[in-house]
Parts: structure tokens; sequence; C-alpha cells
């Protein structure tokens, strides 16, 4: 396929880069990327994945924009409030890039349909905002043999890892499985700064970016920790476990599950 | 002119930066290996630019050559690293 003279100009400065290129542009346009939560998280990866050319981007989202998401949640705007968060997100994503295609699915993601939700995409993004969620992703992901990209932030703190099959650990090699309910502060309580969402979001993207170009080095058997108040970024080697539930050696999990879900969100997303 | 058999050939004097280099990029890119690349540009910038870009991307330049209308040809042969 050839490059549009339009094309080359609006991917200018991603074809420029030597680990990039023409090839790397290509496979940009060619990838499927989903994007699991339209909130803080999935905002930034969303547009910046829809700016950089990735030809289709599927954004899973069941919620409606709410007045104290705009503070964080740059996709949306003030006059999206009260429409569905996927819509709001297509419309921007569309508005920066005419090009590509977003699937909106106005669903929350649950263990009945998150297989065929991610059968077809390349790499999955978790922008969820609970535990039940990003284990449900992640063991989906697992049995799929989906790479996907694992975040969380909360007040002025995020982590960040990656997850490729068979190279380092799942995201429940690290966590095991969910906290008890009371352990973590819930949304109304704990707070988070709009930058933090933007920062991970956008490392989201750029795992993304790097999967399909294959440039560099992803985040793999590494969690990554920001702390914004100290201005430190920790990376924190960790191993798969053999005797991982759901990657391990002999895994009792062979079909995603649903946890009880949360009352209220314990990550604020 | 040629000492050297060109494989194909990208005018770039129609555009400015950086679709000079895109556009020389998307050309070296569709050649293979070893093979020989005549890039037409502008005196000025894209004299500037675009060899030195080459050259950081590994490519070899063989030769630049005045074209004495305010243009010149670029001649550049395509690493054999691929890319």
């Amino acid at each position: 396929m050839a490059f549009s003279d339009e094309q080359l100009e609006r991917y200018s400065r991603n074809i420029i880069l030597k680990e990039i290129g023409v090839k790397g542009q290509k496979r940009l346009m060619d990838a499927k990327v989903l994007i699991i939560g339209a909130g803080g998280l999935g905002a930034p990866a969303a547009l910046y994945l829809a700016a950089a050319g990735v030809g289709t981007i599927g954004v899973a989202d069941a919620d409606a924009v709410d007045l104290s998401n705009l503070q964080r949640q740059i996709i949306h705007a003030t006059p999206d409030v009260g429409r569905p968060k996927v819509q709001s997100a297509r419309e921007k994503m569309e508005a920066i890039n005419p090009e590509i295609t977003v699937k909106a699915c106005h669903e929350f993601v649950n263990a009945g349909n998150i297989m065929a939700l991610i059968e077809g995409y390349d790499f999955i993004i978790d922008g969820t905002d609970n535990f039940p969620a990003k284990f449900l992703i992640n063991d989906a992901c697992v049995i799929a043999r989906k790479p996907f990209s694992h975040a969380g932030i909360i007040r002025f703190q995020g982590q960040l890892m990656t997850y490729v099959p068979g190279e380092g650990p799942c995201y429940r090699c690290v966590f095991v499985s969910p906290p008890p309910p009371d352990a973590v502060p819930t949304c109304s309580q704990a707070g988070v700064i709009g930058a933090m969402a933007g920062v991970i979001g956008s490392l989201q993207a750029m795992e993304a970016v790097k999967f399909i170009t294959h440039a560099g080095k992803l985040l793999t058997g590494e969690l990554l920790t920001y702390d914004a108040l100290s201005m430190e970024f920790r990376r924190i080697k960790l191993p798969s476990r053999r005797d991982c539930a759901v990657c391990g050696a002999e895994p009792s999990i062979a079909a995603p599950f649903d946890y009880a879900a949360p009352v209220c969100e314990g990550i604020i997303i | 002119m040629p000492d050297y058999g060109i494989d194909a050939a990208v005018d770039i004097t129609s555009v400015v930066c950086p679709v000079t280099f895109v556009k020389t990029k998307v050309a070296i890119e569709e050649l293979d290996d070893g093979q020989i690349l005549l890039v037409r540009m502008n005196d000025g910038e894209p004299i500037q630019n675009v060899p030195r870009s080459l050259k950081d991307e590994g490519h070899e330049i063989l030769k630049l050559i005045d074209n004495k209308d305010g243009t010149y040809n670029l001649i550049v042969r395509k690493r054999e690293s691929g890319g």
C-alpha cells in the first residue's frame, strides 16, 4: 500500500524515526488495539493511538460521562456529560484522525463477553478502574495469548506492566488475587491527580506502539512504579510464577471468571 | 553521468521539510538492500538535511551532482542490513 501525500505529512514525525520508518507506520495502520475503559487511562491512550494512525481501535466501556470524570478523562468534554463514554471517545478520535476505524463497544466487560471482545485484537490496554476487571482482563489475555498493558493509578501514584505471552509474568503472577474489598480506599476517599492518568495512560500507548512497531524493549518482567510527589520512577524485576493459577505450568483457571463486582471502584481511573 | 546503475528515483523538489526526508525514506525502503536511489532535491535546507539523515540511518552517500539549475541529484546506496 502506498502512502498518499497527506498521509506522509500526517505521519511524517513517525516515519522520520529510524525505529518506525515506513514499515513501522504500515504496521501501525494495520494494527488493532482494544482499549478497555474509556476513562483516565484510556483517554490519553485512545487519543495518542488514534493520532499515531493505529488502523483499528476498539473502545469498550459501559459508563456515561460524569462531571467528576472531566478532571482527568481528557477525551471527554463538558458537553459530553451524560453521553456514553464510548460515543464521546469515538468522536474525538475520529476528529483527530478520520483515517482510522473506531469500534465502540458500549458494554460492561465480563467473563461472558471478554473472550469474544478481545478476539481479533493484537494488543489490549487495560484502562479499567477495579481489581476484578484487572484480573478478568489478565486471565482472558493469558488464555487467549494476547499481549496487554496493565496499569493502575491512585492519588499521586501509578504503576504499569506489560504482558507478552511467554515473556515474563502475568498480572496474576504478581498480585495472585484481588485484595479484600476494604483493603484499598474507595473512589470517594482516595482521589487521583489528573496528570497521573495522563502520564500512565500515555505510557500504555507507548507500549502498544512499541509492541506494534517492534521498536525497543517492552516493560515485560518488570513493574514500573511512579511516585509523583517524590518524583521517583522505579522498575521492579518480577519473575513468572511456575504455580500461577492462569499462566503457570498447571493452570487451574481455564476460562475467565468474574470476581464479585466492587461496591465502589478501588482504583480511580 | 552514471557511474552507477540507478534502481529508482524520487523528486523531492516540490515538498518541504520534513516531507522531503519522509518521501526519500519511502523511496529507499521500497528498494532491496544495496540498490541505488537517485534523489532530486533543491539547494538549501534539503541539501543540508537529507544527506545527513540518510547517513544517520546507515545508507551510503555515493555522489552529489549539481544540476546547475538550483537542484541537485543525490546518489545513495541502501544499507545492507535492511531498513
